[in-house]
């Protein structure tokens, strides 16, 4: 195929070195790269078949083009706003089905699960926190129980964590707070966890295929749901909150948006920065300096000048609607502490490690059954802030809330993204960007006037296109280390 | 070349159930030393080391580690005294990078924020300092490197943690010509830097290659523990197959009591 870019076999090595400018004894770890160098390389990478998220990059630039061709109102102020505020539920969702898909592991229950944290969320509201009246005493009895075996679990299993989200979901429902939107947020990612801890024990204690269990899951809490709302039933949020309808509907204020604004290129810059100057100084080989500041100063304009956009006054009406929406501050903190798990904690490089090789990392001292019963309460958790970010969009909860294409199109996200099915590669970015290019998809068909049946189908189209280039580079990555 | 035992094991029994699997077995490695540990197949190599590794327990017999008796119960005992095992399927996450496997299970920095300086350091160090030319970046996934690179990442990693006592299962048995030279250079280095260092091989032409004294096991027992200047191949293959060999291995069968 095409030269070799990293992956030198044994015997060719010496050779390849000298040709290369006499690197020997890790010559790229300790000589720095000069900025063409790092790119030329760059390009060999990506030709070698390590795409990464480029075609997912590409998908989101031709399909943001296509859009802006076809519809007028698709670039304009207000659709973006609305564009964040619907993608953003299936990106959360997408974000903690990550977790459990670096595992090679699937959590079908995502969605319904979510499904029970809005409407046990919606009742508290509605009720004003007499859950015991809403459920009816039976069903708050077995919620209530259900609870302490999750609290157990989560003990057996050592993930204080999911533990302490289970007792504390327990102490909101025995105490009957009257309604108080922080704390049925809280109360809706407690029950997350708690799903979440009963889910890792079967599929990480029990030994059950993740795909059985939770499958059985799925259907189990789309019953649930509609016995917490009833057949037919609504529970209204947004008459009844304006801080949860809040969440998926108002922005930052403009100060609130620049502060932000701020706080994200500051925050970018700092860990870009400090850490290469970090490497630098140990001696360590890392980026061209220009390179990593070519970055922060790209971070830095695209926050600007989309912080800007945001602020002007998008509305059609006399009602002034303007600054960032709250849903890119929680998509945002989301992937920051995500991407800071993953990659910089002990927790994080075991889950790939397990994802990579179990056995590899249970003979390393990893508890592995730990790790892969705890995906599952992150997964379970985001998918709960998942619920309360549409439930929010929508304004109400129905017995529909979580059904079946939450599911998908969060995992079809992750897969769009780049994220493995099979375990051990993907990242927290993939769920961000996979997510917005179904969103993008969905919105940009809904304003050319499809209807359900072809955005489905064109829908579908896109994640068997991303799988395919996916399975593509793979092969050209192997075929060019071979 | 007769330096101090590091670790000595005598008369070590272990069963499985009703299967008596090493009898009394007497086994001294040497620091500094490459002992190679051969013997047909079932005839306890794999066993011996599982038990001196804390994996298996073993039903009799003491082992002396620097001269102070031990009692191993786990693989995690085993490390904390420094022996480490690579075992034949290397046990690397793929997706990993050279310094992540490393260090894997053991990593460098606090629970929340690790350390990658200092672990890439350390792990380029360790490469270096056993001579390894042929990885580039110690930043490359161990999915795209070669099997002998492989196999030098997976004993790199146990040199890693200061160990004393380096058991090696089989490590070159599926690698190529190149490549098994590779490995035994390495092994030699690890012996020349002062580690006790013992080699399970089938391959007779390695194991007088690069070890120092040779220690076969016939059906669980130890019949000669040799240096390897005074025995012959021929003699070495008597010991595997028949238990002994003129002088060396078991008495006559007239003697010997079952």
């Amino acid at each position: 195929m095409t030269e070799k870019p990293s992956a030198t076999g044994t015997h060719s090595a010496p050779e390849e070195a000298k040709r290369a400018g006499a690197i020997s004894d890790f010559g790229i770890d300790t000589t720095s790269k000069t900025t063409s160098e790092a790119i030329s390389d760059y390009f060999a990478k990506v030709r070698g078949g390590e795409l990464g998220s480029l075609p997912a990059l590409a998908g989101l630039v031709v399909l943001v083009i296509y859009f802006a061709t076809q519809s007028e109102f698709f670039l304009s102020l207000n659709n973006i706003a609305n564009l964040f505020q619907q993608g953003a539920s299936t990106v959360i969702i997408a974000m903690g089905l990550v977790f459990v898909l670096l595992l090679g592991e699937i959590d079908l229950a995502a969605g319904t699960a979510s499904g029970v944290c809005a409407a046990i969320m919606a009742l508290h509201v509605v009720r004003d926190g007499n859950l015991l009246g809403g459920m009816g005493s039976t069903v708050f009895y077995v919620f209530c129980a259900l609870l302490v075996v999750a609290l157990g679990l989560g003990l057996l299993m050592r993930i204080w964590a999911g533990a302490a989200f289970a007792l504390v979901a327990l102490l909101i429902t025995l105490i009957g707070v009257p309604a108080n939107a922080w704390l049925e947020m809280l109360l809706a990612i407690s029950v997350g966890a708690s799903i979440g801890c009963v889910t890792g024990f079967l599929v990480a204690k029990i030994g059950m295929p993740s795909f059985v269990v939770t499958l059985a899951l799925f259907i189990t809490w789309q019953g649930v749901i509609l016995k917490l709302i009833g057949q037919g039933g609504t529970l209204p949020i947004s008459s009844e909150s304006p801080t949860l309808n809040a969440v998926a509907n108002s922005n930052l204020s403009i100060m609130g948006s620049w502060i932000f604004c701020v706080i994200v290129v500051a925050g970018y810059a700092g860990v870009t920065l400090g850490r290469h100057f970090k490497r630098l100084n140990s001696g360590l080989v890392t980026q061209p300096t220009p390179i990593a500041l070519a970055k922060v100063a790209a971070i830095a304009v695209l926050a600007i000048v989309g912080t800007y956009i945001f602020t002007i006054n998008r509305s059609q009406s006399a009602i002034v609607i303007e600054g960032v929406p709250y849903v890119v501050p929680i998509v945002l903190a989301i992937m920051v502490i995500g991407l800071y798990v993953l990659n910089r904690t002990r927790y994080g490089r075991h889950i790939y490690a397990v994802g990579g090789n179990p056995e590899a990392a249970r003979r390393a001292g990893i508890n592995v059954t730990k790790i892969r019963a705890s995906v599952f309460v992150v997964s379970s958790a985001l998918a709960a802030i998942g619920a309360i970010v549409y439930s929010s969009k929508v304004g109400s909860v129905d017995p529909q809330a979580g059904a079946l294409n939450t599911l998908l199109f969060a995992v079809g996200a992750a897969v769009i993204g780049g994220t493995s099915l099979f375990g051990g590669r993907g990242r927290i970015t993939d769920a961000v960007i996979g997510g917005t290019v179904i969103a993008i998809v969905q919105n940009g068909l809904g304003l050319l006037n499809y209807g359900a049946a072809e955005i489905n189908i064109i829908t579908g189209i896109v994640l068997l296109v991303a799988a395919t280039v996916d399975a593509l580079s793979r092969r050209r990555a192997a075929a060019a280390k071979s | 070349m007769s330096s101090d035992p590091i670790l000595e094991i005598k008369g070590l029994n272990k069963s499985f159930g009703p299967v008596h699997v090493l009898h009394d077995v007497d086994f001294t490695v040497r620091a500094g030393e490459v002992t190679a540990l051969v013997g047909d197949n079932g005839a306890g190599k794999s066993t011996l080391v599982k038990c001196i590794a804390g994996i298996y327990g073993h039903d009799s017999g003491t082992v002396t580690f620097q001269g102070n008796e031990v009692h191993i119960r786990g693989p995690k005992d085993a490390a904390q005294l420094g022996i480490e095992v690579v075992y034949q399927d290397l046990a690397l996450a793929d997706n990993l990078d050279i310094v992540q496997n490393m260090f894997l299970g053991r990593e460098r920095g606090s629970r929340w924020m690790l350390d990658e300086a200092a672990m890439e350091k350390a792990a380029r160090e360790t490469l270096a300092s056993l001579s390894v030319r042929t990885v580039k970046s110690v930043r490359t996934p161990v999915a795209s490197l070669s099997g002998g690179q492989r196999q030098t990442v997976a004993i790199a990693k146990a040199v890693l943690w200061n160990s004393k006592v380096v058991l090696l299962d089989e490590p070159t048995a599926a690698l190529g010509v190149a490549q098994t030279r590779q490995v035994l250079d390495l092994v030699r280095r690890l012996a020349e830097q002062g580690l006790g260092v013992v080699l399970i091989s089938h391959n007779m032409a390695d194991v007088f290659e690069v070890a120092d004294r040779i220690a076969t096991l016939y059906l669980g027992r130890m019949v000669a523990q040799v240096p390897t200047k005074e025995v012959t191949n021929t003699q070495v293959v008597e010991l595997i197959t028949a238990g002994r060999s003129g002088e060396l291995g078991l008495a006559r069968p007239d003697t010997v009591t079952i």
